[in-house]
């Protein structure tokens, strides 16, 4: 990308009003980029000299690229789900400059090789890909990966993502090996031992529906278990992905507070703070997803904990998959649902328009808060010298999201045909547009 | 997608009131013994994923004896076996010339899938831990056989809700019809969260309570194949909740005892209580083809 010949040497983003959380700017800037950096940052009408491009970002938020610390993107091996070119085409689309990758694919990322290939420009990324590797071989939960070769080859944090670390041992394990190397230890969280068969959230409507039911404790446990292991190691990071539950955010509570050295952070994704369990209706596998939509009251948990400060970003965990994967019996359907180009929409919506959390915080959400979660130096903030990834969005357009016209090789969203307020209109990676709003 | 054919039966809950005390009318007409033509030249698919005995047997006979054709297919001996997906088995049925599907599913919801795909009827013989219609209709055939009406009455259902399909049809439906519904068994098999299922239902936990006053009984087997992870005793559960003459007499002294089958005499019910005079256990089997006539008729428009 670094390479890319059609890349203009500046870029002047002029008349636009600039949120950068991390760098306490929320006010009107003009923004010049040169040589994929930023190269100056000054209110209106400041920047003397010219520029070989100029996006007109009147009446548009500038904030700071967008980091995913949450997708699939299906490679290697599952490229009809998805590939690193529709799934970051999909990202541009939905303004992160920034993807971290899950290694839960086919074969599992759990070397240094695949994940320097995930990164190598053949795969045809659009925007940065940050490999996450598997923690365990095979994120089978038996034995370390070799997390120094693994960062050596790029690699932003290990997980065995789909699977969660059960073994006390392992966990205890990669969390101080983690330590070590200042490399964040990503959890989904759940007791797989106590959700066999289970395809929604334990509730009234899972009951209603006949379906065997995950309960809120099968997350909660875990992140329990986990936020007390962390506090015995000193310098650990743990982060626990797609948390859904208000158990679960009381433990990461409890593993932030207190005169510990390890560093709990967390994210939720858009789903789980917009719908609940009774959305699946009558076995929409649209709706299925892992951890599954939870309670009213766990979303309302979560919508004080995004507005608190509690949780540290938001992610989406795109996960696509193919139509015969989801036009089957609910039970049998696959988990998961796309999520990439309605995430600001969502949170524009739903989090800054109905639940009035500031603009600021939401840019915080997708910004300077994943930023901090996974250490991305250089990014996150549009300070001078900074890589050039920007998201300039529209907080006021509507529009109708229309599944057919996804980017993304799948279509598997709950979201089609939501009215939302709030669009991306252009995303620069590098200081060169990847994606323009028509 | 599409809505599911008119004459479909997927749910209680996709049932108004008039197609309700239609279809239970129907049945009351119906003599499987002197049965009428009415499905003459029809083709009934019997697309069976589960094992049955009661249903596959009282729905076909139900289907041949009104003249209609039958075709059964299970998940063994088909290309279900080979991979086939159920959507792609249901158009080929369809292609096929089915006039109408009975389907039996071990996932929940399996029989709504199909139907929304279909524009034939699609008749769900119980999907899953979800809800199995045609029981909850013949079980209420069979109360108003012994009782004169059903408003007032009070039934208990006792024993394995959690998994069972029969009582979530069960539960939606005699509330309906104006029954009080008691439900009653440990927290493992009876959660909480099972009362928010339809109006006038309420839990206890002490089978006493649950007899008391009751007209009804309907006795539920624990299903331990589906039990995945949870923990019950059968020792402590029959002291509990196991149904013998002694507690019988705690109900009304005319209340029957109801129960879908299969049973496993000496655990949730004892010998005396499956044979004694308060059981109409046979005779539920024996409504289930009436019953089924009806909702096959209706389902071809015959009724």
């Amino acid at each position: 990308m670094a390479n890319d010949k059609s890349k203009p040497a500046s870029l002047l983003i002029k008349g636009g009003h600039l949120i950068d959380p991390a760098a306490k700017i929320n006010a009107p800037m003009d923004i010049l980029l040169r040589d994929g950096r930023v190269a100056e940052v000054e209110p209106p009408n400041k920047i003397r000299g010219g520029a070989d491009e100029r996006f007109d970002a009147r009446g548009l938020i500038v904030a700071p690229g967008f980091i995913d610390l949450h997708v699939h993107l299906r490679e290697p091996g599952q490229n009809y789900k998805e590939t690193v070119a529709t799934g970051t085409a999909a990202a541009a689309a939905g303004g992160f400059t920034s993807v971290c990758t899950m290694p839960n694919t086919a074969p599992v990322v759990d070397s240094a090789d695949w994940v320097a290939w995930l990164r190598h420009p053949e795969r045809g990324g659009v925007v940065n890909v940050f490999p996450i590797a598997a923690a365990t071989r095979s994120s089978r939960g038996a034995a370390l990966t070799d997390f120094i070769a693994l960062q050596r080859a790029g690699a932003v944090a290990v997980t065995d993502d789909g699977k969660p670390i059960l073994e006390d041992d392992i966990m205890r394990a990669a969390l101080k090996l983690g330590a070590e190397l200042n490399l964040p230890v990503v959890q989904h969280a759940e007791d797989t031992r106590v959700t066999e068969g289970c395809s929604m959230h334990e509730g009234p409507t899972s009951f209603r529906l006949g379906l065997r039911g995950m309960t809120a404790a099968a997350e909660a446990s875990i992140v329990e278990r986990d936020v007390n292991l962390a506090q015995q190691i000193r310098e650990s990071r743990l982060h626990v992905a797609h948390l859904s539950t208000s158990d679960a955010l009381k433990a990461v509570r409890r593993g932030k507070r207190g005169n510990h050295h390890a560093r709990v952070t967390c994210e939720v994704t858009p789903h789980h703070f917009t719908l609940i369990d009774e959305n699946v209706g009558e076995y929409d596998t649209n709706f299925k997803m892992n951890p599954p939509l939870r309670s009213a009251t766990d979303r309302e948990a979560i919508l004080v904990a995004l507005a608190d400060g509690t949780i540290d970003a938001i992610a989406t965990d795109h996960a696509p998959h193919a139509t015969h994967e989801k036009e089957v019996e609910f039970e049998r359907a696959a988990f998961g649902v796309i999520g990439l180009e309605t995430a600001l929409a969502i949170a524009i919506t739903k989090l800054h328009r109905e639940q009035k959390i500031p603009l600021t915080r939401i840019v915080e959400l997708f910004t300077a808060g994943p930023a901090r979660v996974f250490d991305f130096p250089g990014r996150g903030s549009l300070a001078r010298g900074n890589f050039a990834d920007v998201t300039i969005f529209d907080p006021k357009k509507r529009w109708t999201f229309e599944t057919a016209k996804s980017r993304s090789l799948s279509h598997n969203t709950p979201f089609e045909g939501w009215q939302f307020t709030g669009k991306v209109v252009a995303t620069i990676v590098g200081g060169k547009i990847v994606y323009r709003a028509d | 997608m599409n809505k599911p054919a008119r004459g479909s039966l997927l749910s209680i809950e996709h049932l108004d009131d008039k197609e309700i005390v239609g279809l239970l009318k129907l049945a009351r007409r119906m003599n499987p013994l002197k049965p009428r033509p009415l499905l003459r030249n029809k083709r009934i698919a019997l697309l069976f994923y589960e094992a049955s005995t009661r249903t596959r047997s009282s729905f076909e006979i139900a289907a041949k004896s009104m003249g209609a054709m039958t075709t059964l297919v299970t998940s063994s001996g088909s290309s279900i076996e080979k991979g086939e997906s159920l959507l792609d088995t249901g158009y080929t049925l369809r292609a096929v010339g089915a006039d109408a599907i009975v389907i039996r599913h071990p996932a929940a919801g399996a029989p709504l899938m199909i139907a929304k795909r279909l524009d034939i009827p699609v008749i769900n013989a119980g999907d899953g831990m979800h809800a199995h219609p045609s029981q909850a209709l013949l079980d209420a055939f069979t109360i108003l056989k012994h009782k004169k009406s059903f408003k007032g009455l009070q039934v208990a259902i006792i024993g394995d809700i959690y998994h069972s399909r029969v009582a979530r049809s069960a539960c939606h439906l005699l509330s309906r019809l104006g029954m009080k519904v008691i439900l009653c068994g440990p927290p493992e098999l009876v959660p909480e969260f099972a009362v928010s299922l339809a109006p006038r239902l309420r839990i206890t936990r002490h089978i006493e309570e649950a007899l008391r006053g009751s007209d009804v009984i309907m006795l539920l087997r624990v299903q331990q194949e589906r039990l995945a992870g949870k923990k019950i005793h059968l020792q402590d559960y029959m002291a509990r909740y196991q149904m013998t003459m002694a507690r019988l007499k705690l109900a009304k002294r005319d209340a029957i005892v109801m129960h879908p089958g299969p049973i496993i005499r000496g655990l949730e019910l004892t010998s005396e209580v499956v044979d004694g005079p308060q059981s109409v256990i046979v005779d539920e089997v024996h409504n289930g083809v009436p019953t089924r006539m009806a909702i096959l008729a209706r389902a071809l428009g015959k009724a």
